[in-house]
């Protein structure tokens, strides 16, 4: 469960990396397709190489996404509709891999926010994420 | 047994010479039973972990974090040899413990997590992964007697 306290913290953090989304969400991907080689067979329509324009591209599409989320973390399902329909019945990603890419961006935004990025910040962020990831899978089955 | 190649062992070792057993051992123990709180179940005898202030200023804790990181000392200079390396303290964690391997792959994850806050973009990508085959080594081997 997360407290008010949490909710703002989250909201304040993303609030924050909004002007360097696109760079956030490259990092994550990119930190993702090292550590996971799996993870690269969803990508095989888009050049990932480190900064592509379309690596950037995605990775700010992913970051504005979590950021909208956390404006009100308790409107996730009906923020996250039409994302839950896309993943569900376009690109159908196996959700074991959200969790690949939460673990990946928590470590970019460890590498971003150094010492900023408290246990407590990190606590609030993995369970923001797992909702979030929870919530994008609800329409799978 | 994990083969490794000249590149991933000077890159394990490079990323653990930056490593300040001191000053970070304290910090992922602390990070792990704040993260995860659930992993309090196994420290009974550190007296008050009821808050995040009383975890953070808990030198059971603190002392605990430098003993698990000099245990991690050893298999950064055995990588070769992991298994036989943690084999009793598999062992203990196993049969004495009774530690959830589960737990492992946690702290791997707040280590990971810890280093990143310190060395910043100075942990790319690549490296990161490289760390993270490491830890996953360690886990292996940790999981390895329970049975």
């Amino acid at each position: 469960m997360l407290s008010k306290r949490e909710k703002d913290l989250i909201k304040e953090i993303w609030e924050r990396l909004t002007p360097v989304a696109a760079e956030i969400g490259a990092d994550a991907l990119l930190r993702m397709f090292a550590s996971y080689p799996g993870t690269k067979t969803y990508f095989s329509h888009l050049d990932i190489s480190p900064n592509s324009s379309h690596l950037l591209a995605h990775g700010k599409k992913i970051v504005l996404a979590i950021a909208e989320g956390a404006q009100d973390i308790s409107q996730l399902t009906v923020t996250l509709a039409p994302l839950q329909t896309l993943h569900a019945y376009q690109l159908r990603i196996d959700p074991r891999n959200f969790k690949l890419l939460s673990h990946s961006m928590l470590v970019s935004l460890a590498c971003y926010l150094g010492d900023e990025f408290t246990p407590v910040a990190h606590a609030a962020m993995d369970k923001y994420l797992s909702a979030f990831a929870a919530v994008l899978a609800e329409k799978y089955r | 047994m994990v083969k490794w190649t000249e590149l991933e062992r000077s890159t394990v070792k490079a990323i653990w010479e930056k490593v300040d057993i001191d000053e970070i051992g304290p910090q992922i123990w602390a990070r792990v039973l704040i993260v995860y709180p659930w992993t309090e179940r196994y420290f009974g005898s550190f007296g008050d972990l009821f808050t995040i202030t009383a975890i953070l200023k808990n030198d059971k804790v603190a002392a605990h974090g430098k003993v698990v990181l000099k245990a991690l000392d050893k298999a950064v200079n055995n990588m070769d040899n992991m298994k036989r390396t943690y084999a009793d303290l598999s062992q203990l964690h196993f049969q004495k413990l009774e530690v959830d391997p589960d737990s492992f792959r946690l702290l791997a994850d707040c280590i990971t997590i810890t280093i990143a806050c310190k060395l910043k973009s100075a942990l790319s990508p690549q490296s990161q992964a490289i760390w993270q085959k490491f830890l996953y080594a360690v886990v292996d081997a940790m999981s390895s007697q329970y049975r």
